[in-house]
């Protein structure tokens, strides 16, 4: 399963989205397509256990987690980083 | 007097306020779910002695939270961890809050000293509101 499928898998899981993840393009607000903040502490949990990661704390900002393109940005980066 | 945050203009003296009605619903879906990581990256150990096993309690905290974070206006990029942000209680009984990191230097950036809040919960709903004057030395002049 590639990342942007694990991350829409989640954001379908977790995210309490109106419409379907898969549905949204890459850079769509998360937000404005109805996941709360606290719906996105779920996403951010379901997406460190789905890469085995851990979000640092300067990570943990609004932004972060406003599209799926973020969200695969963050990923990659600490992917990257544990390398 | 005006103070310059994030490119936006604030005027002082004046009020800020927050917000927030949370589902305690969604702390306990999320304690099933993820436990103690859940618990551990939201709340602070101290906000957890005080709230027990009481999902109410623990959603009103979270909607103390983010009241705070609307009140101070934080900006998308900026971090703020949710344990930065602690709900206590004065010597009265009273919720208080302390404030960490980004959120404690935007509120000093802001002219925000102490915080206000109130917090109720009934019906399954949880919900906080948070206020405060900024520029109390003008209005006081």
């Amino acid at each position: 399963m590639s990342m942007i499928d694990t991350v829409v898998r989640v954001l379908d899981t977790h995210g309490k989205l109106t419409t379907p993840a898969g549905s949204l393009a890459p850079d769509a607000d998360l937000y404005a397509a109805g996941m709360t903040s606290h719906a996105s502490v779920n996403v951010m949990l379901a997406v460190e256990d789905a890469f085995d990661i851990e979000f640092p704390d300067e990570l943990l900002t609004k932004s972060t987690f406003c599209s799926i393109g973020a969200i695969c940005s963050a990923v990659e980066g600490l992917l990257e980083a544990a390398a | 007097m005006h103070s310059t945050r994030a490119g936006t203009t604030m005027a002082h003296p004046g009020v800020l306020i927050g917000c927030d009605i949370h589902p305690v619903f969604n702390v306990v879906e999320s304690i099933d779910i993820f436990g103690e990581r859940y618990l551990a990256r939201v709340f602070t150990p101290a906000e957890r002695a005080a709230c027990g096993e009481a999902p109410e309690r623990l959603a009103a905290r979270y909607a103390a939270k983010e009241s705070v974070l609307k009140l101070l206006k934080v900006p998308a990029e900026v971090a703020v961890p949710w344990t930065d942000i602690e709900v206590g209680a004065d010597p009265n009984g009273a919720p208080s809050v302390s404030l960490r990191g980004e959120a404690a230097r935007i509120a000093a950036e802001l002219g925000v000293g102490t915080i206000e809040l109130t917090l109720s919960h009934d019906g399954g709903m949880a919900m906080a509101v948070a206020a405060a004057v900024i520029g109390a030395e003008a209005l006081a002049a």
